[in-house]
């Protein structure tokens, strides 16, 4: 708290509803799109005011199928995504904790070349591996599989490198300690590790989900059948620029309801970790 | 309920470091081991050794008669009080105390009567409800002990517990720490740098240094009769005055060229010894006979009530007088500083004791 004059309040509440205002609108905006026919959209000035279609535009799309994308219907791409999304970041979290608790807690022959291999991952996105990584899947028979969506993007060397530095923050007596109580590795890892790191989970659960959320090029790639579709794919294929068909309404609802589940995945998980946080507080 | 036998010890790390260079000691059944020495001298490095958190490199460590160097230590049946108290941060106290026993597989109601009854010795039972980071640095302390005594082990192993307790905290848990050991009977060895905690709780006393063993004894006998003039500047406050001799005989001459008539019953000594209690500040010219009477002058008077320390320099160095009540000295005096001879320490060329 710098000052507490009341033009100094008025100054900064003004600049910070100016900003939600320019992040919001077009947000509302998109709402406001998808609760009016195509016929109201097409003809512009478009409404600034929601109209009477939501419900229509809504149940059509979640449950009556779209006829760009093969008469898939958004609940289908919801569930799609939703599982690429839960299982990329379940994946990551699950493999790069037990590398992580791998390289710091043990002693091992080429323990660092190990690290160092995990390290230099980094600097390789999924788009420069991505041709070997296809061959491999077609190879495999897990093209439109959920495990051709998921497997290849769960190595995850940030993932590791992060918990790598929190398990390093942990004090060697309490290591020490759980021998004495005569934890062996489980369950020094199951009783004291897992429920340390709860906050770290949290936060990284968070961003890995988004991260998996709106992955666009390895979908796009690994999914041929419309059923098999995520959202964010589907959402490229319903809008057609050549054709004058594009059922926009339509188009706006899938938006709409795409970024349904990250909004939730965010607020429930940060009431989450910001109790972590307290709690972990020394 | 188990002695504890070191036999010539040894700790090289990989990087060639010798952190302990033969060690040996025998505790006997109930008693409590202090090993006391300055910041390196291996002493938490022969702790850890006990306790099987580091492996031994030569030597062995039997425990109740039997050697465990290859054992882990949890089948060692210890139990260790760290320093920062170690205790699991995400779990109530009683949890904390409970942890041990549950990795052992002890029953359910059992572990629930042996940590409500450690609680209460402790007076910890209005607490296990808390978590460690809602406790004061003192209850801490009791958490972690209680975390020790509730698995009943056959030794306990203190690494300087009392290090982050305010002084008088830390004069209290001393007591109890000592009162516990006595009367719960366990055999302990306990890891200070502090020579007060050392003397007080001691019933063997080891004073190390550089990775060896400079004394073993009963804490009075160590201090009475310090084995080598490490012993005696560690272990004593203020630590025991000592002037170095120029080896001259048959008289002793110190190393200002002031000739002392006194020298040691046998053997040769370079340094020559006192504790500031033992000695005594006289105006009076006449040196008593069979005295060690050195001409000093007053440097400081530090009065602390019950007693006062004079800081005087005599022969080239400083040496401090302990006398009761007040001093009748004020600093630049000129006065002889008095010490009987059965209480002068001899020691010669290796820093030895010599009698």
């Amino acid at each position: 708290m710098i000052g507490q004059s009341p033009l100094r309040t008025f100054i900064a509440h003004a600049v910070l509803i100016l900003g939600i205002l320019i992040v919001a609108f077009p947000i509302y905006y998109t709402f406001v799109a998808s609760t009016h026919t195509l016929q109201t959209i097409l003809r512009p000035p478009l409404p600034l005011l929601p109209g009477g279609q939501l419900w229509n535009n809504y149940s059509e799309a979640l449950f009556g199928g779209i006829g760009r994308i093969g008469g898939v219907s958004v609940g289908r791409l919801l569930l799609n995504t939703t599982i690429m999304a839960l299982g990329v970041a379940v994946g990551k979290i699950f493999i790069s904790i037990l590398s992580a608790y791998a390289i710091v807690f043990f002693r091992f022959p080429l323990r660092m070349t190990f690290f160092w291999l995990i390290f230099i991952t980094l600097m390789l996105p999924v788009e420069v591996r991505i041709l070997p990584t296809y061959k491999v899947m077609v190879d495999l028979g897990m093209i439109d599989t959920y495990a051709g969506l998921i497997v290849p993007l769960i190595a995850s060397a940030t993932a590791t490198l992060l918990f790598r530095q929190f398990f390093m923050t942990i004090p060697g007596e309490l290591v020490e300690a759980a021998r004495v109580d005569g934890a062996g590795p489980w369950r020094f890892f199951f009783d004291i590790l897992l429920p340390l790191s709860r906050t770290n989970i949290a936060a990284l659960f968070v961003i890995l989900f988004i991260y998996g959320w709106t992955q666009y090029l390895w979908p796009l790639l690994v999914t041929n059948s419309n059923d098999m579709n995520t959202i964010v794919i589907a959402l490229r294929k319903m809008v057609s620029f050549a054709d004058a068909d594009t059922q926009w309404h339509l188009v706006m609802v899938t938006a709409m309801l795409a970024i349904v589940p990250p909004i939730l995945v965010v607020v429930m998980m940060q009431r989450w970790f910001v109790r972590g946080l307290v709690e972990s507080e020394k | 309920m188990a002695t504890v036998d070191l036999k010539d010890v040894k700790k090289v790390y990989p990087s060639g470091v010798e952190a302990v260079k033969g060690v040996s000691i025998a505790i006997p059944d109930k008693e409590l081991c202090v090993l006391v020495g300055p910041s390196g001298c291996g002493k938490s490095t022969l702790l850890r050794m006990i306790a099987g958190l580091e492996t031994i490199s030569a030597g062995t460590i039997a425990i109740d008669g039997k050697v465990v160097n290859a054992i882990g230590p949890t089948e060692r049946d210890i139990a260790m009080v760290f320093q920062n108290y170690a205790l699991y941060p995400h779990m109530k106290v009683y949890d904390n105390m409970a942890y041990g026993l549950r990795n052992r597989g002890t029953p359910k109601d059992e572990i629930d009567s042996r940590v409500r009854s450690t609680a209460k010795v402790l007076e910890l039972s209005a607490l296990l409800d808390r978590r460690p980071r809602e406790l004061s640095g003192g209850q801490r302390q009791r958490v972690a002990m209680g975390r020790a005594i509730v698995r009943n082990p056959k030794v306990f192993l203190f690494d300087e517990p009392l290090s982050n307790l305010d002084a008088k905290l830390r004069g209290q848990m001393r007591i109890e720490i000592k009162n516990l050991q006595r009367s719960l009977g366990v055999t302990s060895v306990y890891v200070t740098h502090d020579q007060l905690e050392a003397m007080t709780l001691a019933d063997i006393l080891v004073v190390m240094n550089a990775g060896l063993v400079e004394q073993t004894g009963a804490p009075l006998d160590v201090y009475e009769k310090p084995a080598s003039t490490f012993v005696a500047s560690f272990i004593g406050a203020p630590p025991m005055n000592l002037l170095a001799l120029t080896g001259a005989s048959p008289s002793s001459v110190l190393a200002d060229g002031t000739v002392i008539g006194l020298v040691p019953r046998q053997g040769k000594a370079v340094t020559l010894g006192f504790r500031p209690e033992d000695a005594d500040i006289t105006f009076a010219a006449e040196a008593p006979a069979g005295a060690l009477a050195l001409p000093a002058t007053v440097e400081a008077v530090e009065p602390v009530g019950a007693e006062s320390f004079i800081h005087c320099v005599a022969a080239g160095s400083r040496i401090v007088v302990r006398v009761s009540g007040r001093a009748s000295a004020k600093p630049g005096d000129r006065l002889r500083v008095v010490a009987r001879s059965e209480k002068l320490h001899w020691f010669d060329q290796t820093g030895k004791r010599v009698d």
